[in-house]
């Protein structure tokens, strides 16, 4: 990859976080109460984004720079799991599973729905 | 010059981390490069890692120190939220079933979502016992 590739990887991984700092907080905020509506918002955006991009056929340093470096910084694993792991330490044990189950189903979803829509373009 | 507000440094945290994190996981991926077929190994890394120091800092920054402006949003948001990423996983399961590897897929799913979320409750066990961190 070229040096504009990493430095694009580096300016997108700042743009992403602050993207999905954002949208998160608008979306909790909108929704309220304590299951993470924000994150789950910014991962099935993300994923569907992702899918999008693969059924595009984008590859290379298109894919690297938007992929890796754009959506693979919004979209976070470690929230994810930090919200469903304090949901579970402060005993909403079903709210914790939701999270997990709804936030992985939705997200397989939204990727394969990116992908078919992607190839169909 | 009037000190920088609290938004502007929070953004600037974020941003700092961001670029770290994303670098991380890009370079990562770069220097061992997925095949499609075996296990996804720089993403997998990734986010195992990612999840279990989100863990220690939120606890340690939440629960163990004073609060700060910039620490959570660089360390938290910034540098875990950039390190660790959930499309990346969905699209390789995706691909892994694609390519026939169901069986690989379900454990990738399974495992990663077993080591995040016990590796997040670990860290921060650990966190809230240690005397001296």
């Amino acid at each position: 990859m070229s040096i504009t590739a990493w430095l694009l990887v580096a300016v997108l991984g700042a743009l992403g976080s602050l993207a999905r700092f954002q949208l998160d907080g608008l979306v909790q905020t909108r929704a309220g109460g304590v299951f993470p509506f924000g994150t789950l918002a910014v991962n099935i955006v993300g994923s569907f984004s992702l899918g999008l991009l693969t059924g595009l056929s984008v590859t290379g340093a298109e894919l690297f720079v938007l992929g890796t470096g754009l959506l693979g910084s919004f979209t976070t694993f470690s929230t994810w799991m930090l919200e469903a792991e304090r949901l579970a330490e402060e005993g909403e044990g079903r709210l914790a599973f939701a999270n997990v189950a709804v936030s992985l189903g939705a997200g397989l979803v939204a990727a394969l729905a990116g992908w078919l829509v992607g190839g169909a373009l | 010059m009037p000190y920088p507000s609290a938004r502007l440094q929070l953004s600037l945290a974020i941003a700092a981390g961001g670029v770290l994190g994303a670098l991380a996981r890009a370079g990562l991926e770069r220097a061992f490069l997925w095949d499609g077929h075996s296990w996804p190994w720089p993403t997998f890394c990734v986010n195992v890692v990612g999840t279990l120091l989100l863990g220690f800092f939120v606890t340690r920054l939440q629960e163990r120190l004073p609060p700060s402006t910039f620490r959570r949003p660089l360390l938290g948001t910034g540098f875990c939220g950039a390190l660790t990423t959930f499309s990346t996983l969905q699209l390789e399961l995706l691909q892994l079933v694609h390519h026939d590897r169901v069986a690989m897929a379900l454990s990738y799913g399974l495992v990663s979502l077993a080591a995040g979320f016990a590796g997040c409750h670990l860290a921060s066990a650990l966190s809230r016992r240690a005397r001296v961190l």
